[in-house]
């Protein structure tokens, strides 16, 4: 199984973090529809809603259809359950603890003066 | 990578399993485990949250208290009482969060095992919830503090672009 990474997700959530961007994924979720289609519901101007797009586009949450006059806008869903794996969250966050933990373990094996040779990596 | 990223498991519908390797001593892992002043050092959460307090008394019996604060003063208190500590191999405790884990009512059993890997050392970490519900809760509350982390990368995105 492919897991989001942490940049993937947070894109996601940035994506996920404004009420007119889930309103607009909301309304692609009944069927594609063009900026002029979207724009309507809302009081904003079409480049405002571009805009919002762009950001929707760039979390991979909106796809844009290949006909030149209307570029209809497409929901697609899987970052969504990407961003739904709680267990994938909970893990990263035991994993930043850990990695910490691990640092701390480095450090006190060099001070309990080990002999071992210093890596340059981990 | 001298040690394998953790792996987290859900054994049963209660059950949350996470494993993970460390490139240390069992000795030492304890302390670290065991020592508040080494705890407080890792185990700190996601990003944007400190352990402020952590008060230990590792026998059975004892008990323990953790909090942590976070984004936007939240906090999170979690305390519980050891039923069983063996150095450096094995503890199991009763865990209840004070604060911060609405969903998470009633109390959850952890035990906690390090095995001897050559010079590694395992560690298994096994909680048993009081229901599903809030076997879930635990894991969901994890998903809503990678998303405050996320909102605030968020503002310090949208303040960038608005000085363009």
């Amino acid at each position: 199984m492919q897991l989001a990474t942490p940049e993937q997700l947070n894109a996601t959530f940035i994506a996920l973090a404004d009420p007119t961007r889930r309103a607009i994924l909301a309304r692609l979720a009944s069927g594609d529809a063009t900026v002029m289609e979207l724009a309507e519901p809302f009081s904003m101007s079409q480049p405002a809603i571009s805009k919002h797009l762009k950001v929707l586009e760039r979390a991979g949450l909106v796809s844009r259809g290949r006909d030149a006059q209307r570029r209809p806008c497409r929901l697609d869903a899987k970052p969504l359950e990407e961003a739904t794996k709680w267990l994938e969250t909970y893990r990263q966050n035991w994993e930043a603890s850990f990695q910490r933990l691990d640092d701390l373990l480095e450090e006190m094996k060099a001070t309990a003066g080990s002999k071992k040779i210093k890596r340059p990596q981990k | 990578m001298s040690t394998a990223a953790v792996k987290v498991t859900t054994p049963s519908d209660r059950e949350i399993l996470i494993t993970r390797t460390f490139n240390a001593p069992r000795e030492l892992v304890w302390k670290t485990l065991s020592d508040p002043e080494l705890l407080k050092r890792w185990l700190f959460g996601p990003p944007g949250w400190t352990m402020t307090t952590c008060e230990e008394d590792q026998r059975p019996g004892g008990s323990f208290r953790w909090a942590w604060s976070g984004p936007d003063n939240a906090e999170m208190v979690m305390s519980g009482v050891y039923r069983e500590v063996v150095p450096p191999e094995r503890v199991v405790r009763t865990e209840r969060f004070e604060i911060g884990c609405p969903p998470q009512d009633g109390e959850q059993v952890a035990t906690m095992v390090l095995a001897e890997q050559n010079d590694k050392t395992l560690l298994t970490l096994s909680i048993i919830y009081p229901s599903k519900e809030a076997r879930d809760g635990a894991l969901q509350s994890g998903m809503d503090r990678g998303l405050e982390a996320g909102y605030e990368r968020l503002e310090q995105i949208l303040a960038e672009e608005q000085n363009k």
